[in-house]
């Protein structure tokens, strides 16, 4: 493992900071190293690319680490990640991608993860994707995540791209069962001409299912974000899509809500504000002693990174 | 020490040009306690937004500590000693109280100072800093945060836009007590009578003017009189 390679699993998944239970770290589309626990298994498939992560019942505060690092140019990676969340079990997953292209050829990846949460379980899902490096090549991200929840499970996701990936089309279709809890905190941040497409789909299926969504979305420069939540619900539930985007210089975010409430016991909501960052925010910390520039900063981050 | 010279701020409004203030001239001493009051559309909070510099004067200047500061940005105000606390607190998604009060006193502080800031203000540290200064917070909660916001600037200048309004709960003797332990130049936009008698000069702006300046006690009746219609009386 060289310096780059430090550097880009510090971003995606902070493994410096924590002590290690299982991982999987993925470099230019090859295993480079794993570790499989007790408690948490991790199978290659036989059959394609990817591995089975199997978490054991019960199992309580324990992490996972999957990162993925791609350091060479005109690379199409994709991996199939498959999760079994035990009954009771309370998982932290942290997986991430980060592209170093230096070529002027095109890197991608494509992650196609599949989430089976078991009754009562709890996951915590923290996706980082970072894209760095001089060469014209394109840093694309795919990240495909589908979620099947069963009766009390709850599942949180957070997601952070900051700028660097030239294009990423993020893709999360979730089913909920009964008393089923989904709560999605998605940020990102485009520069230049960067696009990043957000599609989620979401069937509240059980009764008392419930679905949070937050989007932060801050576009600089030409780059262009679109952010497209679809919720279903079937049955007595709640859903709640809140989509907000800081537009700076030439950029544009387009927010397109679909609700459809199949039962009249379902109550969905969907909230979107785009625009420049508010006057008055940027002239409260002016007062303060920033400058514009410095309290453009300030907001985009507080906005972004919380 | 603060001076306002000649300040006019006028606003076109269709074919004419309307007075917002006219021809303001006021000396503010250093470490006195200044309260403006006046009816509404008076123009109270356009003079205070004049000095901050978050509005532009189409007439006169403003010198501070005989430097004229009228062409400075807000940043540069602040930098030279003048802090502002909104009649509206201003809210932020994801910042929170403890980087707002970091960035205020322009220093990382540590939980004993943040809870000094905060405990002034009667808010409990703890359950304060970590939270985002957001519209889940109550407008009494955010209005005392925004007085902490300025207490951290230790600034030689300290304006204060309607600081009772939304303080329910919170006794007035408290926010008095700071403001009267202020060692600054004090300028409070106020109608309350409690803020009105600590103060050592009162102006009273009446249609964008300067109608009297004195102590609380020999202000009083132009005030009151006003309320009644007998001072718009007098003028004719």
């Amino acid at each position: 493992m060289d310096k780059i390679d430090k550097m880009l699993l510090e971003k995606v998944s902070d493994l410096h900071k924590i002590s290690l239970g299982a991982f999987n770290i993925r470099k230019n589309g090859q295993v480079l190293d794993r570790k499989t626990t007790k408690e948490i298994e991790i199978v290659p498939k036989k059959n394609k690319s990817g591995i089975d992560i199997i978490v054991k019942p019960n199992v309580k505060n324990k992490a996972l680490h999957i990162p993925v690092i791609i350091t060479a140019g005109g690379l199409n990676d994709l991996v199939y990640n498959d999760f079994y969340i035990g009954e009771n079990a309370d998982v932290t997953i942290v997986a991430g991608c980060g592209i170093h292209n230096t070529t002027s050829e095109t890197s991608t990846h494509n992650g196609i993860h599949s989430f089976h949460l078991g009754k009562n379980s709890h996951v915590k899902y923290i996706e980082r994707h970072v894209g760095e490096g001089k060469g014209t090549g394109g840093k694309i991200l795919n990240p495909t995540t589908k979620i099947y929840q069963k009766e009390n499970s709850f599942m949180e996701i957070e997601t952070l791209q900051l700028g660097g990936v030239t294009s990423s089309v993020r893709k999360t279709f979730a089913s909920l069962g009964e008393n089923a809890h989904l709560n999605i905190q998605e940020n990102i941040l485009t520069e230049n001409k960067e696009t990043a497409t957000t599609l989620f789909k979401v069937t509240l299926k059980g009764k008392k299912s419930k679905v949070e969504v937050v989007s932060h979305s801050v576009a600089k420069g030409f780059s262009y974000q679109e952010f497209k939540s679809d919720l279903i619900g079937k049955e007595e539930c709640f859903g709640h899509v809140e989509c907000d985007g800081i537009l700076l210089d030439n950029a544009r975010i387009v927010s397109v809500p679909m609700i459809d409430a199949l039962s009249s016991a379902a109550s969905l909501v969907h909230e979107a504000a785009i625009g420049k960052i508010a006057g008055d925010e940027l002239t409260k910390l002016m007062t303060l002693g920033l400058s514009e520039k410095e309290a453009e900063d300030v907001i985009i981050k507080g906005f972004l990174i919380g | 020490m603060l001076k306002i010279k000649n300040l006019s701020y006028l606003v076109n409004s269709g074919d004419d040009d309307k007075d917002i203030l006219r021809n303001i001239n006021l000396d503010f001493l250093k470490g006195k306690i200044y309260v403006i009051t006046g009816p509404n559309g008076s123009g109270k909070s356009t003079l205070v937004k004049l000095i901050m510099g978050i509005l532009s004067p189409t007439e006169g200047k403003i010198v501070f500590n005989d430097k004229d500061i009228t062409n400075l940005k807000i940043n540069e105000r602040a930098g030279l000693g003048i802090a502002y606390a909104f009649q509206q607190p201003v809210t932020f998604k994801g910042l929170k109280v403890k980087e707002l009060l970091n960035i205020a006193s322009n220093k990382e502080n540590d939980f004993n100072t943040l809870c000094d800031y905060l405990s002034k203000v009667g808010l409990c540290a703890k359950d304060y800093i970590n939270r985002s200064l957001d519209d889940k917070l109550s407008g009494g909660e955010l209005k005392r945060i925004e007085l902490a916001m300025v207490l951290a600037r230790n600034a030689e200048v300290n304006i204060f836009d309607e600081p009772e309004a939304g303080i329910d709960l919170w006794s007035f003797e408290n926010l008095t007590k700071i403001f009267k332990e202020l060692k600054s130049t004090t300028i409070i936009v106020s109608h309350q009578t409690k803020i009105l008698e600590i103060a050592d000069s009162v102006i009273l702006l009446k249609n964008g003017r300067v109608e009297k300046i004195g102590k609380y006690s020999e202000i009083k009746p132009y005030i009151h009189s006003d309320t009644c219609g007998k001072l718009r009386g007098e003028n004719g």
